[in-house]
């Protein structure tokens, strides 16, 4: 995964462009402290005391070193059921979501197919042109899917831009083999399943990642589809810490625990929340850069 | 895993172009035996699209077709396409709702800025990477640049709210060169700003890979030539380097031009409160309010179904624009 584009041909670097190739660095060793510095400073937050905080004492050193809200947000029970459910939702919404787009995908790669460019431009409107929030909104809730995993998972099943990088991928694979399975009489899906998809390896990693990172940051669906808390997903748990709707009772075994807490409360959360994100990041980032790339080839 | 690198309209003309597909000699034939025909050959790949058609049909053209009730009185738990025709009287009053234009009015100005400062901003990043010449520190900085993608709107909220509070660091800078703290999340000529800079901070960094990428497919012997004719570095970045990103650029502006009225709508309701309503409200929070917290659902439709029109227009627009100008279009 090279993405060095550089110039093979070299001028021999005059005065000026290595004037210009130390600012270079030095602008970007910027660009990373600027993305960073917001990390560091939560970080320095949650393990801070409230009194340091609060007046503004912290910034990337955490003073008053103490791990008792890590220890307060640790023992909501409503946290941790919150995090399983985002789990829960992930793990469903991300299989259900491979499961379709994989099948569609397959049927629009295929180039013969009556009816193709119909089922392609069924897709490829709704990326320019959503029913909107209110008719979703009516729909989910006639639909009876309030309060329920389903809110959140089914109307999110198929994003279109997934779907056209993975159409695009399984284009580029070469039809002999499962011309020659067809020949042998294997049916279609089991040409899919074990012909297509072992071939696949790469998009369809990239694609599940695609899917579970947006799952796993979704909060709106919850919010607009879940009263109850103990199906909310850990994003909505933040949501309401940071709109200080958790002030009552009904999440607040944190903030019983230790009042008067909230932004280190708050720097915790988003510690717990993004930490799994984190630390997967290293290993994951390559396929969602090959991801987009491939993406690029449908624009 | 080497993904190809074929970008959308390789900039410079490919050595060896395919020869175009071979138009397909379909005999005549009644459709309705053709359809048979292939239904009967391709059955079980027909089979396949028939839960994702689902899928579309319901979540999202019923939703479409819901915006009827735009145009029909709806009743909370009656039918989803309404209950009787009220015509354009719900069109009527929002045209004639000050808070409707007030809103309108703050959408543009909001997607205009963000349009201006984060749409050159990726193509800066991605030429300054270009010019890196160790690859250990360019890696190091694409990955580091990425990151802010991956966090939830959530995520990101709560760190900006973190960040400019009362308490955080950016009054802290201020303090330190004597200016009073700021609580800029109650004021309402920060919001901009902000949002505009958090919208930044996030997707910088994620914006550089398909210029990357795009940087990749420069043919190498336009930056010979350029040199030959005693163009320096920077003038082969404007002469050879630039044009060869337009068609990425164009393709970009064009999507980002059709999702200017949905500027990120999620973000501005987590960051937003009463007291900067005046420039932080747009037309997604108004009629999130009117209609899920007021249930003023027809009306809500009302001016949904007008903000995904002039998206529609604006990208169709955008896409015939480019295409006239510098050939170079998404259709």
């Amino acid at each position: 995964m090279e993405l060095s584009g550089g110039r093979p041909w070299e001028p021999r670097p005059g005065r000026a462009y290595r004037v210009f190739q130390i600012v270079n660095v030095v602008i970007l060793c910027g660009v990373v402290l600027v993305t960073l510095y917001p990390f560091a400073n939560i970080v320095a937050r949650s393990f801070s005391s409230e009194t340091y905080i609060a007046s503004g004492q912290v910034n990337l050193i955490p003073r008053g070193f103490n791990l008792t809200t890590y220890k307060a947000v640790l023992s909501d029970p409503t946290f941790w059921t919150n995090y399983r459910n985002t789990v829960v939702y992930t793990a469903v919404a991300t299989f259900i979501s491979m499961t379709l787009t994989t099948s569609y995908a397959y049927v629009l790669s295929k180039k013969h197919l009556r009816g193709r460019n119909f089922l392609i431009g069924i897709a490829v409107f709704t990326m320019f042109f959503s029913g909107g929030l209110i008719p979703n909104y009516v729909l989910i809730n006639t639909l009876g899917m309030r309060n329920t995993m389903w809110a959140l998972v089914v109307p999110n099943a198929i994003s279109a831009f997934n779907l056209l990088v993975m159409k695009a991928f399984f284009e580029s694979l070469p039809p002999e083999l499962e011309e020659a399975a067809a020949v042998d009489g294997v049916d279609t899906y089991r040409i899919l399943l074990r012909i297509v998809l072992p071939l696949s390896k790469a998009v369809v990693a990239t694609m599940t990642l695609f899917y579970a990172v947006s799952f796993w940051n979704s909060w709106f669906s919850a919010f607009l589809y879940m009263d109850r808390p103990n199906l909310f997903p850990v994003t909505l748990y933040l949501r309401n810490l940071i709109a200080g709707a958790t002030s009552g009772s009904e999440t607040g075994a944190a903030m019983g625990y230790l009042p008067q807490i909230n932004a280190n409360i708050q720097s915790v959360t988003i510690i717990l929340t993004i930490l799994p994100i984190v630390l997967v990041y290293p290993f994951i980032q390559r396929y969602f850069i090959s991801g987009v790339r491939l993406g690029a080839v449908k624009g | 895993m080497s993904a190809p690198t074929t970008l959308v309209r390789p900039p410079v003309a490919p050595e060896g172009q395919l020869p175009a597909p071979p138009e397909a000699v379909v005999p005549r034939r009644p459709p309705g035996r053709a359809w048979r025909r292939a239904l009967r050959r391709d059955w079980q790949l027909y089979s396949l699209a028939v839960l994702p058609l689902l899928f579309f049909l319901i979540f999202r053209y019923l939703p479409m077709v819901g915006n009827v009730i735009a145009f029909r009185q709806y009743e909370p738990g009656g039918s989803i396409f309404g209950e009787q025709w009220v015509g354009l009287q719900y069109v009527q009053l929002f045209l004639h709702d000050p808070t409707f234009w007030h809103v309108f009015s703050n959408t543009l100005i909001l997607g205009a800025a963000t349009l201006v400062f984060t749409f050159p901003l990726p193509i800066i990043l991605a030429l300054l990477l270009n010019e890196v010449r160790a690859s250990a520190f360019k890696r190091f900085v694409q990955s580091v640049s990425y990151l802010p993608h991956f966090l939830s709107i959530v995520v990101v909220a709560a760190i900006v709210m973190q960040f400019v509070a009362v308490d955080g660091s950016l009054n802290q800078i201020l303090k330190a060169i004597g200016v009073q703290p700021i609580p800029f999340l109650q004021e309402p000529q920060w919001f901009r700003p902000i949002y505009v800079a958090s919208e930044a901070w996030q997707n910088v960094g994620w914006g550089t890979i398909l210029y990357l990428a795009a940087l990749t497919t420069i043919d190498p012997s336009l930056y010979e030539a350029a040199a030959i004719d005693g163009a320096n570095r920077w003038q082969q970045t404007w002469h050879v380097t630039l044009p060869g990103l337009l068609p990425t650029m164009i393709t970009l502006l064009i999507l980002n031009i059709g999702t200017f009225m949905n500027v990120g709508f999620e973000k501005i309701l987590l960051l937003y409160n009463p007291l900067t309503y005046s420039t932080a409200d747009v037309i997604t929070t108004y009629l999130y309010r009117l209609g899920v917290v007021s249930n003023d659902f027809s009306y809500a439709a009302a001016i949904g179904l007008f903000e995904g029109l002039i998206g529609l227009l604006l990208v169709g627009s955008a896409n015939l624009i480019a295409r006239r100008t510098v050939g170079t279009s998404l259709w």
